[in-house]
């Protein structure tokens, strides 16, 4: 499988990403400039996190239409792995790969800390080593990670099974007081209808060495690779 | 011409600078504040000189790029 790690003005977690999948997972991986737009000899782009473009207009709106994330949408459509992570998790949003929006905290600051995220669905790509209702935790960093759907459409990401992390305690809890940011329903994860396209605020590549407090999130990468 | 885009977080959607603002306006004494909203003013000038054109352009722009409608209400002016 190969990797690639899209790269705007404005990223930070690119090379981390890249380390993870090269030096941990063993993977082919390349930076993608986000001019680019033949991507055709991947198997996987990870939209890592940063502040594309400044944030500037909304985060990850300026990224939603550079050559690269037009070409992940045919990507995307033939079948091939898309996954964005905090600012990646915004790109895509604004790109319409994935539903929703994600607004600024509810409480107005950055938040920055490990947290516990309950797996919803343990069936798709990305989840399929952990178990349902598992509690894992990894980092999250953000200014705007608070998800917003319409109720409608959040009532049938449920019934397909869309949601896939969402935020709660160590004994799985989740309610207002394990939420972070105010998401809609606790919302940290969320796939397409072909699951095929993932996004999630928090940070799986900086959790896949014990040395950094978890390596939970060497489970979802590992999931893929499979 | 110019376009002027007046960008507000839409109605039910939380607005946490707005909710600080309207705080600190209170607290300042100003008693009657029911609400605030804190949005976005954006000028784009543009060589066309066909109004028409411009409304249309205006709602393009809007759409593809400046406004999210999910989060975002808008109104826009055309000046010339």
């Amino acid at each position: 499988m190969k990797f690639g790690v899209a790269v705007y003005p404005g990223s930070n977690c690119d090379y981390d990403t890249y380390y993870v999948i090269r030096d941990i997972l063993k993977k082919e991986v390349e930076f993608v400039d986000y001019r680019e737009s033949s991507i055709e000899k991947f198997d996987c782009i990870v939209v890592p996190g940063g502040f594309s473009f400044g944030d500037y207009l909304r985060p990850g709106a300026i990224a939603s239409h550079t050559p690269l994330t037009n070409a992940l949408k045919e990507f995307a459509e033939k079948g091939k792995f898309v996954i964005g992570i905090c600012n990646g998790f915004q790109i895509l949003t604004e790109a319409h790969l994935l539903p929703g929006a994600l607004l600024p905290n509810n409480h107005g600051r950055f938040v920055c800390k490990h947290q516990y995220l309950k797996v919803e669905n343990d069936k798709t790509p990305f989840t399929k080593r952990l178990s349902k209702s598992q509690v894992i935790k990894l980092p999250i960093a953000h200014h705007d990670g608070n998800y917003f759907v319409d109720e409608e459409t959040l009532k049938k990401m449920e019934e397909k099974g869309q949601i896939i992390l969402r935020y709660c305690d160590k004994d799985g809890n989740v309610n207002e007081n394990t939420n972070p940011n105010g998401s809609i329903s606790n919302i940290a994860g969320v796939c397409n209808e072909k699951f095929n396209v993932f996004g999630l605020m928090p940070h799986p590549e900086r959790a896949c060495e014990p040395l950094l407090g978890s390596s939970d999130g060497l489970n979802l990468l590992l999931s893929l690779i499979e | 011409m110019l376009i002027k885009f007046y960008i507000k977080p839409r109605k039910g959607v939380l607005d946490p600078q707005g909710r600080a603002v309207s705080e600190s306006l209170k607290s300042l004494g100003f008693s009657d504040v029911k609400d605030v909203k804190v949005g976005k003013y954006i000028e784009v000038y543009i060589e066309n000189k066909d109004k028409e054109k411009a409304i249309e352009e205006a709602k393009e722009m809007a759409k593809k790029a400046l406004v999210n409608d999910l989060i975002e209400d808008y109104e826009f002016e055309v000046v010339e």
